[in-house]
């Protein structure tokens, strides 16, 4: 562009500095349309491959986990919560579903109707991604070692810096003791 | 880097910077400013080509590290991995492996430009051994890079390549066989060499850069050789490298984009091998193995020779002959210009190394002209691959052993201008406008 410049500064006769403007700027034009290009491919490389994307669903049976206990799978490379309630765990999650809380949910919202007792999280602190320890802190759901959120035996972010509730994969029953999951 | 420097720093920041750390003078010596003949033609210009197919080699191939696997059980999948899986992943690998295609296809004009031209001579001789070094580091980057697929031609290439050097068992007994198993880092190549292979093949490219800002630093102390062949002698001689320079340079890079462009998309698997599909399996080599084609002329001269340890010293003496050329030419003459018959040796020394090239491509005892047919088996007989290699590999040799030092000794040459201006203002060059840079392609 410095050649532009020049040109401004010195128009001769037989160059028309508007034209010679005109050519710079259509040849970085085209040069910068090629680039992005030819750029977008080396940035997209690094994004989930095909492989990665085409483990998206796994099936689980949820048979053996006894009432008040939870199972951890790992889905997408991350944990995922099978938590079987207890009838205590599910009246003590509905009592507080209009308590102050930072990201309102009702319980019901949370699980599927007719399996209450299943709670189904992905096991990630909404904080910094730490996996929360199982049946700990003050409302015996969840406590994330790492920064002490606190949640609740339905997964609702009561307590510490995490911002949002644990967050619930797709999921469906496909049997009474069979879930797919993604 | 050497000579007056034309800078002048523009703003407060440029002057500030420019004694703390002169890099902006330094971008304006070497790339704007610099003084260059001013009669460079598009051979001159495989040096910036050279240039970016090392940059392309570097961010494909850093790209390419990222999704794969040095583990002789897993390399192969991951490289499929790359052609299937990963986004784009078959593109960037298609230019990664032609693009050392074409950088040897580069390096190789550039080469034979500075043969025709005299580059190699004074005072550039240290020019011209770091290109010999870069070359070096090239085919030593291409070998393993080539190693990394861990198909049947990349294992049985690293097999042969690095049994070479148990050829040395013969002068020492038990030396050769110390290096290869030190090279391997166990008795055959196994996943240990995939494993060392891929952190050279990471590393080397790197040193190349290094020795190519060496190269470049080499360059502009005595400056760019010229067609002509005679030194620049005044300003006159010279235009600013840019934008003559940068411009002529980059509308040679997208044209040579256009057969890269054409290999990588249209027919990537050309220039490869079919049994490199095949994932390696140390108990059985292919039928035919060969190189790629950019080292087909070193392997015909390994195969001219019966004798083991002799094949390879003459193989590594082709290339040492490069480094010794600028000693071995007595001519004070640079550019072939005005050496017609030294001309005739460069046009037939070309001719071998191509014919050297395509004797590697074929099995040693295919016949090149028959004579006729064996009696009993019926299969022709006749002059054969490798006798036409050895034939080749002998004007090969001659050319640097025997020609260059007698012919300059002897040879009637053309008069030389006095100076690269002289063949365009006297002959035919005065009707041009004044300042305009021409390029004398044909004079007395």
């Amino acid at each position: 562009m410095a050649e532009s410049a020049k040109a401004n500064a010195h128009p001769t006769a037989d160059e028309d500095p508007n034209r010679r403007d005109f050519i710079h700027i259509a040849a970085l034009s085209v040069a910068g349309v090629g680039a992005a290009a030819t750029a977008w491919p080396f940035i997209d490389q690094m994004n989930p491959s095909g492989d990665t994307l085409a483990l998206a669903s796994i099936e689980q049976d949820i048979s053996k986990i006894a009432v008040g206990q939870q199972m951890v799978i790992k889905w997408r490379g991350k944990p995922v919560f099978i938590r079987h309630r207890t009838p205590a765990e599910i009246a003590a999650a509905v009592k507080d579903d209009h308590a102050d809380m930072r990201d309102p949910a009702s319980d019901a919202s949370r699980t599927k109707p007719g399996q209450q007792q299943w709670l189904i999280v992905i096991g990630v602190c909404t904080h910094l991604g730490c996996v929360p320890n199982f049946g700990t802190g003050d409302y015996g759901g969840w406590f994330c070692p790492c920064h002490g959120s606190v949640y609740d035996t339905s997964g609702r972010i009561r307590k510490g810096p995490a911002p949002l509730n644990l967050q619930l994969p797709d999921y469906q029953f496909t049997g009474p003791t069979q879930v797919k999951i993604g | 880097m050497s000579g007056h420097s034309t800078y002048e720093p523009k703003t407060a920041f440029e002057r500030w910077l420019d004694t703390r750390l002169p890099i902006l003078r330094l971008a304006n010596d070497t790339a704007l400013d610099f003084p260059t003949p001013k009669n460079l033609n598009y051979w001159w210009t495989f040096g910036g080509i050279l240039a970016i197919c090392l940059v392309v080699q570097i961010v494909t191939g850093i790209v390419l590290a990222m999704h794969y696997v040095a583990n002789s059980a897993l390399a192969f999948n991951s490289v499929e991995h790359i052609m299937r899986d990963v986004n784009h992943g078959w593109m960037i690998r298609y230019i990664h492996a032609n693009g050392a295609s074409m950088f040897f296809l580069a390096v190789y004009v550039h080469i034979a430009r500075g043969l025709y031209y005299g580059s190699y001579k004074a005072p550039r001789e240290v020019l011209w051994l770091l290109g010999c070094v870069i070359y070096l580091l090239m085919m030593a980057t291409a070998f393993m890079g080539y190693v990394l697929p861990w198909g049947q031609m990349s294992y049985y290439g690293a097999v042969v390549i690095t049994n070479l050097f148990s050829a040395f068992d013969k002068i020492i007994p038990g030396v050769g066989t110390a290096i290869t198993t030190w090279l391997w880092g166990g008795f055959a190549v196994d996943n240990a060499t995939l494993n060392r292979f891929f952190s050279l093949h990471y590393l080397l490219p790197f040193m190349i850069a290094g020795v190519v800002g060496l190269h470049i630093w080499a360059l502009h102390v005595p400056g760019n050789n010229n067609p002509v062949g005679v030194e620049v002698k005044s300003k006159a001689d010279t235009v600013p490298f840019h934008p003559y320079y940068t411009v002529k340079d980059a509308f040679a890079i997208l044209v040579f984009f256009i057969p890269f462009a054409w290999f990588v998309f249209f027919a990537p698997e050309a220039l490869g091998h079919a049994d490199n599909q095949v994932p390696a399996n140390p108990l059985a080599t292919p039928i035919h193995i060969v190189p790629e084609w950019y080292f087909l002329p070193f392997y015909a001269i390994l195969r001219a020779v019966p004798d083991k340890l002799f094949g390879v010293l003459l193989m590594f003496s082709a290339i040492a002959m490069l480094f010794a050329l600028p000693w071995l030419d007595t001519s004070k003459i640079k550019s072939m210009r005005y050496r017609p018959t030294a001309r005739w040796f460069f046009g037939f020394f070309i001719l071998a190394t191509l014919g050297l090239g395509w004797c590697g491509g074929k099995l040693p005892d295919d016949v090149v002209i028959p004579f006729g047919r064996d009696a009993v088996s019926g299969e022709a007989v006749g002059f054969t691959v490798v006798m036409m290699s050895r034939v080749l590999a002998a004007y090969y040799f001659a050319y640097f052993l025997l020609v260059m030092p007698l012919l300059g000794l002897f040879e009637k040459t053309l008069p030389v201008p006095d100076s690269i201006s002289t063949p365009v203002l006297t002959k035919g060059g005065a009707a041009m406008p004044s300042g305009a840079a021409a390029a004398p392609e044909k004079k007395g």
